[in-house]
């Protein structure tokens, strides 16, 4: 079964509109030189809203943890239960994390503490999700 | 009516000293509702609105207080069932009944003016909307009475859930992800306090060691507490305490959360009456004391809590409720954490450090004896794993243990102050009750 879609507002768009070049971006604090995901509308360490720009980063990170679904409540997703939901370490900043369903891994076969990378996905015509897989 | 937000109630900064009101507020009653696990969508006189009737009327009469006495409604007016909740919470477009129940309020919904008129109540001053839940609503409740915005007050949460489930249909029917949700639904998380902690619970199982299963003993006791509550759900319809290899055998939700690790949606009701510490006095019922009240709401930094980020959240409430109490870990007779998942109770455990409990250490405290009876009677409530999800028996436990009236939950340690709370480790707030004013 597809993915769930993301439906761009305002604030997201220009992320969204990233993801579908295949390149992820982030904002970054230029008061106080923090990554911020998901994108807010003010700094969320130092409060600063003129500070933000959005930034190209690595697409590079680690499995910090994990959990399968089996019983979720999604109708458009029931039909891939089980399936993993890992949350991923971005290494330029630990502090950042994004979910990811690892592609190509088998449910319950998360190798915790392995390196991923960015990957896309598209789950309508012309609108990709950022995703992440294991680096062999 | 007064709207929450133009009353400065909360207590929600770290730094702000001992509270001001300390000791002058009281608890002078309660009252519950049946608890129900759905309703019959027939019988009015076990809809949502009779229940609460029902569970305010037990709380005046508990504390000998008149209809005309009450100065104060404090009504949680969201669904508990939540936006998500689809047909659990919202009875149109099905035909309404006759008055009192002709729209959605009785049915799915109470605030303060159905109340008002559907009970007569007619010296209330003080009925603030847009309440938030039961754990800020008691610190609502407090800081009104201690201001003395008024000084008789109901406190009311009803937890109604027509069909006894959450989260089906409503925006998790959707193909698409709107607002907050574009970040987590299409991955497969569509939000709840099980998400929330999940991850820091496995990063928790990684850093500290222990096995998700070593939680068994823990809702086990949370069983067994609450078929020792005579009002909660799990005595009333004879759920027994479950075994170890039930719960291993049991069917995964969030692998590896299982359903034993989750509370029962129920449909219930339950009431509070707060009054100043020297009208409490000349009541019907023993009053316990108010000795703090607080409250937090942290945001994340990014997309899910990990677990720094939860055990610097949980050691920032601890240390706000114990400045404001101006007590100390050891000083914790009661202590009656949120349970709504099995996951999330030891990082409050271990950020209150009860019973001297440091972190990485609730999985063989839990191994120990926490029974009622024994040294460490932890979550002598049963809370919400025992009793249903009508996020209350907190509270009532720790009135009823300070007032000596818990009968078989009655635990053998002292029993002198309560540390009682709905919250999640990002969001909620904490009550410190006490048998004596100081
Ligand atoms: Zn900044």
């Amino acid at each position: 079964m597809p993915k769930i879609i993301p439906v761009p507002d305002e604030l997201s768009q220009p992320f969204w509109d990233a993801v579908n070049e295949q390149r992820l971006i982030l904002q970054n604090c230029t008061a106080c030189d923090k990554l911020q995901y998901p994108p807010q509308a003010s700094c969320q360490a130092c409060g600063s809203a003129d500070g933000l720009e959005w930034t190209d980063v690595e697409g590079n990170g680690h499995i910090a943890a994990y959990i399968v679904i089996e019983d979720g409540r999604l109708n458009r997703r029931m039909l891939d239960q089980p399936y993993n939901l890992a949350l991923v370490t971005l290494d330029q900043d630990p502090t950042v994390n994004f979910y990811s369903n690892l592609p190509g891994v088998p449910a319950y076969e998360v190798p915790v503490g392995a390196a991923v990378e960015v990957t896309f996905e598209e789950v309508a015509p012309g609108q990709l999700i950022h995703e992440w897989r294991v680096v062999e | 009516m007064t709207s929450s937000n133009d009353f400065q109630w909360r207590r929600d900064r770290d730094g702000l000293g001992v509270w001001e009101h300390r000791g002058k507020v009281a608890v002078a009653g309660y009252g519950h509702s049946p608890v129900d696990r759905r309703w019959d969508e027939k019988n009015l006189d076990t809809s949502l609105g009779a229940y609460t009737i029902m569970a305010c009327e037990k709380a005046m009469e508990q504390a000998g207080v008149t209809i005309d006495q009450v100065d104060g409604i404090v009504c949680c007016d969201s669904h508990i069932a939540g936006a998500s909740g689809g047909t659990a919470s919202q009875w149109a477009p099905r035909p309404y009944f006759d008055p009192p129940y002709d729209s959605e309020y009785g049915l799915t919904l109470i605030n303060a003016q159905w109340l008002i008129d559907t009970m007569g109540f007619k010296n209330v001053k003080f009925a603030p909307t847009g309440v938030p839940t039961i754990g800020e609503m008691v610190g609502m409740a407090s800081q009104a009475v201690g201001d003395g915005v008024c000084s008789t007050c109901l406190v009311i949460y009803p937890t109604g859930n027509m069909e006894g489930r959450y989260r089906r249909g409503g925006e998790n029917a959707d193909d698409y992800a709107r607002g907050a949700r574009q970040w987590t639904v299409p991955w497969g998380n569509h939000g709840g306090n099980d998400f929330i902690n999940i991850f820091p619970h496995r990063q928790y199982l990684t850093k500290y060691g222990g096995e998700h299963e070593d939680l068994v003993h823990f809702v086990r006791n949370q069983h067994k507490n609450g078929m020792l509550t005579p009002w909660g759900y799990n005595a009333t319809h004879n759920v027994q305490p479950i075994s170890v290899e039930d719960y291993i055998g049991s069917r995964p939700i969030l692998n590896p959360l299982r359903i034993w690790d989750c509370d029962r949606p129920v449909n219930a009701s339950a009431a509070y009456l707060f009054t100043t510490a020297e009208r409490a006095q000349d009541m019907k019922s023993q009053p316990v004391y108010v000795l703090n009240h607080s409250q937090h709401n942290f945001r994340f930094r990014t997309t899910q809590p990990d677990l720094d980020e939860v055990e610097m959240w949980t050691d920032r409430q601890a240390a706000r409720m114990y400045e404001g109490a101006g007590l100390g870990p050891a000083d914790v007779d009661i202590f009656n954490p949120y349970d709504g998942y099995s996951i999330m109770t030891q990082f409050f455990l271990e950020g209150f450090q009860w019973h001297g409990v440091k972190r990485g250490e609730a999985l063989s405290f839990y191994a120990g004896d926490i029974s009622v009876k024994g040294p460490h009677p932890f979550s002598s409530s049963g809370g919400n794993l025992g009793n249903g999800r009508t996020r209350t028996a907190m509270y009532t436990d720790s009135i009823e243990q300070l007032r000596g009236t818990a009968g078989d939950r009655q635990v053998n340690v002292r029993a002198e102050t309560a540390l009682c709370a709905f919250t999640t480790p990002s969001s909620g707030g904490w009550l410190m009750l006490g048998k004596h004013p100081s």
